[in-house]
């Protein structure tokens, strides 16, 4: 550890465990947030966030111990996980399908949470990993975009606004952050994805599952993606990617929501019912399920 | 993980007026990766006794094939069926064997008892995995989403349900209590038994 280093450094733990420290001692001065949220921009009001961390010598080993990343399942801190996600590039633009449960252990804690997060009108975040986390940063990136637009009359590109989440949750590694995300968009340089997770990987591509699921998203995936779908292909294949991952996964499901970027910006396509899917499809006349599509077909899958 | 949900499954039964009625899911998973979606848990040992063995799958198989071993044998040497009751302490006998090294499965019993008057009532009963015998008066259940059936059931449950008001109770039950459990679900069969008939119905539910 070198201590020197951190005494001046203005980002890392030792910084907040300074800021915690001058906090604490001007208890005279009642600040601001001592009244609360601060009109709902809680710690963010003042320009940069900052947060109260565990008084310990290394807060880092403190919360890695205590906190549940995949290095150690058995830990205090349960953040709540499983997911699918996918997104992907094609010639209309890009397209952004999620689902919406979200489990706790086994318990199934909500089947209706939005994991599309709406950066802005041209920028679009997908939630995996730890809910709260991915919330929080991705709202605040939002903040720091639109604050690039104004010093620079310019919207800010989805790689510059990739790289600024990633480095930002950097600044966090072995904390306990967790998430994986992929940043989408519309810029100069027309539709991209860039997949950025809070170990510090930033990726750009032109498609990306994350998640529990992904493993089942991808097969569909891989199998039926072409550079040059056309719109309702490209929506029916995010779908059935979605489908797949939640119909066999057993932590994702409940429904899929999905988005659609190009040039004038995101576009809401629809909340579509995994189940509804399985037995009806997106139509009503053909389900997505195996066994719907085999029925009376055979001897061995006989009418119901 | 516990070994108890790496397939996934639950069971549940009710008593009713003059009926009784056990119910599961259909899911065999590898713990998230879901398999089967016609796992079939509950088996019918007489004409009016049928049990359910959620928990390990592959306990599942052998468990009863072990219970229709030794209820064969008890039918051969004493030359009549045998009562609920009689079945639920053959079940837990045959768990407490194994004390040291278990089946991982919590049975769960339904059935039609015969009263020394020759009259039927109905009868549920549980067992944990080592064998200890819950009797209740009202219902039973077992599986991942156990937690989550208490739950449901307490609240839906009502005493002298006629059969057709019994099925709806634990399909309603069944249905809600598992689409908040990751591991159980993928369809469900219930069974609603009277004193002279078996009345059962797959039910169609969420697949995800």
């Amino acid at each position: 550890m070198n201590s020197f280093a951190d005494r001046f450094s203005t980002t890392g733990t030792a910084v907040e465990q300074r800021r915690i420290k001058e906090y604490v001692a001007d208890e005279e001065d009642v600040s601001d947030s001592m009244w609360g949220s601060e009109a709902g921009f809680g710690t963010i009001a003042h320009g940069t966030p900052n947060f109260m961390v565990p008084t310990v010598p290394d807060p880092s080993a403190f919360l890695r111990l205590h906190t549940d990343d995949h290095a150690d399942p058995s830990c205090r801190i349960k953040i709540k996980h499983g997911t699918t996600t996918l997104a992907f590039r094609y010639q209309g633009g890009v397209i952004v399908a999620v689902d919406s449960r979200a489990t706790a252990g086994s318990y199934v804690a909500s089947g209706t949470v939005k994991k599309v997060i709406e950066i802005n009108p041209y920028l679009l975040g997908t939630m995996a990993g730890g809910a709260a986390d991915c919330q929080y940063w991705e709202t605040y990136l939002g903040m720091q975009c639109r604050l690039h637009e104004l010093r620079n009359r310019e919207r800010i590109s989805v790689a510059a606004a990739s790289k600024y989440l990633s480095n930002l949750v950097y600044n966090y590694k072995g904390m306990g952050l967790s998430m994986g995300t992929m940043i989408c968009g519309w810029d100069k340089t027309g539709p991209a994805i860039f997949y950025v997770d809070s170990d510090g990987t930033r990726l750009k591509g032109d498609l990306f599952s994350v998640g529990s699921g992904s493993t089942f998203a991808y097969g569909v995936l891989d199998q039926g993606y072409r550079w040059d779908l056309t719109d309702e292909e490209a929506q029916e294949l995010g779908r059935r990617g979605i489908y797949a991952a939640g119909h066999r996964d057993a932590f994702s499901g409940n429904t899929i929501n999905l988005y659609h970027v190009q040039q004038q910006g995101w576009k809401f396509i629809g909340n579509y019912d995994v189940s509804e899917m399985h037995y009806n499809g997106p139509t009503g006349t053909a389900g997505y399920g195996y066994g719907v599509r085999v029925e009376g077909r055979s001897s061995a899958n006989p009418p119901a | 993980m516990s070994i108890m949900q790496y397939n996934g499954g639950s069971v549940i039964a009710m008593v009713g007026k003059d009926c009784v009625a056990i119910a599961s899911d259909l899911r065999l998973g590898n713990q998230s990766l879901g398999i089967s979606s016609n796992f079939e848990k509950i088996f019918a040992m007489t004409e009016r006794t049928y049990v359910g063995l959620p928990g390990l799958a592959t306990d599942v198989t052998t468990l009863h094939e072990q219970l229709r071993y030794r209820l064969n044998m008890y039918t051969i040497k004493e030359e009549r069926t045998m009562e609920p009751e009689t079945f639920i302490h053959l079940v837990s006998s045959t768990l407490y064997e194994k004390r040291w090294g278990p089946y991982f499965i919590e049975p769960v019993l339904a059935g039609m008892q015969k009263t020394p008057s020759g009259a039927f009532r109905p009868f549920v009963a549980s067992t944990d995995l080592i064998g200890c015998i819950n009797f209740a008066k009202d219902f039973v259940v077992a599986g991942t989403a156990s937690e989550k059936l208490f739950g449901v059931a307490e609240g839906l449950w009502e005493p002298d349900l006629e059969p057709e008001d019994l099925f709806e109770t634990i399909s309603q039950t069944l249905l809600n209590a598992v689409d908040r459990d990751a591991y159980s679900g993928w369809g469900a069969v219930v069974h609603v038994i009277t004193k002279d008939k078996v009345v059962k119905r797959t039910l169609k539910g969420r697949m995800d």
